[in-house]
């Protein structure tokens, strides 16, 4: 009951000033909100130190927040492409590491809706050395009708061809050529880890993708040459539908037909294939989430540390100021106003620093998970938000005492 | 001389409000930090306690994980026969080879589907595994189509009581025995007659690793190498431990946003409880500036009011390892980056955690006090004694 009391007081309190009742006689609108900024902006400053001290605490915090909320909000809400929203991955039913008989491509190609297919084979190649941060993921797929399923991957013509036209030519991701240096010509070789069989591939092409894919694509035709046993064997069918409303029917449609196969199948949306990887993790959700709020319930306690320590220095300037007629909610209004001030400017500067240490993460060498990631307008509005709410949350209850305060015994008082 | 103890504790006390929400502060970043700890000592402590050192585990050369390839079961009888492998309870030379396959399993709790590790093996390959012991029912029998599941398999999947049945691969599963494995990597698997599983994962005809016991550490060095140098095998051996040891790198990303997470906390709770000491320092001005008329030097002043601060985080982080110790053994799971496969693992608060926990804490404590203890003692006596 105090806190929905103490909550409906401050609103009142905004609510009261048009026109507001200050002193014993009517200000008009501006005048109010003049009077108002100049007493938030002299108390915020008043102890520079503090004020500094807290903004500080508060925009560290918030620059971790900003940080997970990007890092949640590119694990489990984000789209991806257009043209990702309408693709499909199907693979062995018990998992990854089982591959399907390739002439299942042709078949889903019958299914309604399905554009084209195009089939992925993992190669697991060690590249220089065993250093992971010279791993990458390296496929062999179709050249004819690779760029046809994955119409935003963007590589110039020429370059296109010249792979179909290379047996061991191979076209690489645009970030991966910054980070190893590579041009198109080179000449570069995959240590075989799951077949023992080496591959030597020449660069033909370079693509970009929306979201930096990390992989190099080869023709599984040099693969089936150099192992054998993969003849004929696909690890995942990548699939190109009409459109996005199309993918659950296809998905059903795919898995259906080969129900009684001896080989069954799982086909999802490119999301949830990506997901299924992110759960592996571990259970990143509950994990960020309590980091999350951890961070946010230590923000709120220094900012309420910071505003009970500055009200009750002034207790005695509360008295003065209800003395000369200035209401309870107008005092409260003003040390909320206070706080709030003092917490989202920390709140800027959290959510700056955050959006710098994001991109510092996305462009390191060992970026991994963080690639592509950007802190997006929403999260940042989403950040100033909390930190709004909390310089709201954290003065309630030291304002609310000193809005209480007994002019006589507060003018007695020696702080 | 220095200023007594009780003065802080004192201090501590009058402002208790203040006290009390900077400790928890200090205390929520300390539990963000020793869960973050704990949970990578439990993810290493579940592989380093996997590897047996008497175990050699043979490879295709070439390959860097059980998952990875396979070899003909035409090497198999060379590899047992090699000197230095301990006898089974027949009487016979200790070796198992097993096929390593990994399946999809949903989560009881419905929160997705998890990649586990189901292994094939020979009767002897539970010889050569002492460590892990049944808890419930009975061992699989060769032969048939059975299976054993790990303790955190059967509290984490469906299906998996005993007498229930398992779908994979061609058909069902009966699971007749819980294993308990202590917390090592196996803790994550489900295990069977390696004949079953290959034919029905069409493997017939090669394994995908084996396992010799030797007779002794020394011994199984020496196996290792005898493995590797035998121009006949093409294979690779090497000890069990080694081979765990390098998973522990799957706790890589929790390492790196456990840093990180800890370290943006840190700075953030230091301002905070520089913030107190200050209004502290502020606070006492006065008393402060008598303490050195009385004649307490810059030094015990400045050691006074560090000391204070140290007290204030020390509390903060007791507070924080108290929080903290309802997640102590709880287990959860993440994604091993050798075998694909999920590693279950728990919590462990160890001595090493909780030391080094009060450590994060006092750290705070000491920076977030040296600077209002330096203004502290700077202080000019004059203006503060009239102030």
């Amino acid at each position: 009951m105090l806190v929905s009391n103490l909550i409906g007081a401050a609103i009142g309190s905004l609510q009261d000033g048009v026109p507001a009742r200050l002193g014993a006689q009517y200000l008009d609108f501006p005048e109010f909100l003049m009077t108002l900024t100049t007493f938030v902006t002299k108390s915020a400053f008043r102890n520079k130190r503090r004020s500094a001290l807290t903004m500080l605490s508060i925009a560290f915090s918030l620059m971790l927040l900003t940080f997970m909320m990007t890092v949640w909000r590119a694990f489990y809400l984000d789209e991806g492409s257009e043209q990702s929203t309408q693709r499909l991955i199907t693979r062995h039913r018990v998992s990854l590491t089982f591959s399907m008989p390739s002439y299942y491509r042709e078949k889903i190609r019958t299914v309604p809706g399905v554009v084209a297919v195009v089939p992925t084979q993992w190669f697991g190649g060690r590249y220089l050395d065993d250093k992971p941060e010279h791993f990458f993921a390296q496929f062999g797929t179709d050249p004819e009708e690779f760029f046809k399923v994955y119409t935003d991957f963007k590589i110039p013509a020429d370059q296109l061809g010249a792979w179909q036209h290379d047996r061991t030519g191979a076209v690489v991701d645009s970030q991966l050529v910054k980070k190893f240096g590579w041009k198109i010509g080179d000449r570069i070789v995959l240590m075989g880890t799951i077949w023992g069989a080496n591959l030597e591939l020449n660069i033909r092409g370079i693509y970009t993708a929306p979201q930096p894919t990390q992989s190099v694509y080869f023709d599984r035709k040099y693969l089936e040459e150099s192992v054998p046993v993969m003849k004929d064997q696909t690890g995942t069918f990548g699939i190109l539908a009409d459109s996005p409303a199309d993918v659950p029917k296809i998905a059903a449609a795919v898995d259906d037909m080969f129900h009684n196969a001896p080989q069954q199948t799982k086909t999802e949306s490119e999301k949830a294939f990506g997901l299924d990887f992110v759960a592996m993790l571990g259970n990143v959700k509950a994990f960020i989430l309590s980091i999350c709020g951890a961070v946010v319930f230590a923000t709120l306690l220094v900012s309420a540390n910071t505003m009970a320590m500055s009200i009750r220095e002034r207790t005695r300037e509360v008295a003065v100021l209800k003395a000369l007629g200035f209401t309870r909610k107008t005092v409260l209004g003003l040390f909320v106003g206070e706080a709030v001030t003092v917490a989202v400017i920390g709140g800027l500067a959290g959510v700056l620093a955050g959006i710098g240490l994001m991109t510092m993460f996305s462009h390191s060498p060992q970026a991994g998970f963080f690639v592509g990631i950007k802190v997006t307008p929403a999260t940042m509005l989403a950040a100033l938000l909390v930190a709004a709410m909390v310089g709201f949350l954290s003065a309630l209850v030291p304002s609310y005492n000193a809005s209480r305060v007994d002019i006589v015994d507060g003018l007695r008082h020696i702080g | 001389m220095a200023i007594p103890i009780s003065y802080n504790i004192r201090n501590l006390k009058l402002r208790k409000g203040l006290t009390i929400m900077t400790a928890l502060g200090i205390a929520l970043t300390v539990t963000t930090a020793i869960f973050l700890m704990a949970l990578l000592a439990g993810l290493d402590r579940a592989f380093v306690i996997s590897g047996d050192p008497q175990n050699v585990l043979v490879l295709r050369k070439g390959s860097t994980a059980e998952l990875s390839g396979g070899f003909d079961a035409a090497y198999f009888p060379t590899l047992r026969n090699l000197p230095g492998i301990a006898k089974d309870s027949h009487g016979e030379p200790m070796a198992s080879g097993e096929w390593v396959v990994v399946i999809v399993l949903p989560r009881k709790d419905g929160t997705g589907e998890v990649n586990v590790t189901v292994r094939g093996m020979m009767p002897d390959g539970l010889e050569l595994r002492p460590k892990v012991k049944l808890a419930e029912g009975r061992w699989f029998t060769p032969g048939q189509r059975e299976v054993v599941v790990s303790q955190s398999i059967h509290k984490r999947f469906g299906n998996s009581n005993v007498g229930d049945t398992m779908q994979f691969g061609k058909g069902p599963w009966k699971v007749v025995g819980i294993f308990d494995a202590g917390g090592s990597a196996y803790e994550s698997e489900v295990w069977g007659d390696v004949n079953q599983m290959s034919s029905d994962f069409d493997r017939q005809g090669g394994f995908a690793s084996a396992y010799l016991r030797a007779t002794d550490p020394g011994a199984a060095n020496a196996l290792k190498n005898l493995v590797s140098d035998d121009q006949r095998l093409k294979l690779d051996g090497l000890l069990e431990t080694d081979y765990y040891a390098k998973q522990t790198s799957s706790g890589g990303p929790i390492r790196f946003v456990g840093y990180l997470v800890a370290i943006i906390m840190a700075i953030g709770s230091s301002f905070a409880a520089m913030n107190t000491m200050y209004a502290a320092v502020a606070y006492r001005s006065r008393e402060i500036a008598t303490l050195r008329v009385i004649g307490f030097s810059r030094p015990s002043i400045l050691t006074s009011f560090v000391f204070e601060s140290l007290l204030l985080s020390f509390l903060g982080a007791l507070v924080g390892i108290v929080l903290m110790l309802p997640f102590n053994g709880m287990t959860t799971g993440t994604s091993n980056a050798v075998t694909f496969s999920e590693v279950v693992f728990s919590l462990r608060m160890t001595p090493q955690v909780v030391v080094r926990a009060i450590i994060f804490g006092l750290g705070m404590g000491l920076i977030g006090g040296f600077a209002p203890a330096w203004h502290a003692a700077r202080q000019n006596i004059l203006t503060a004694l009239r102030g």
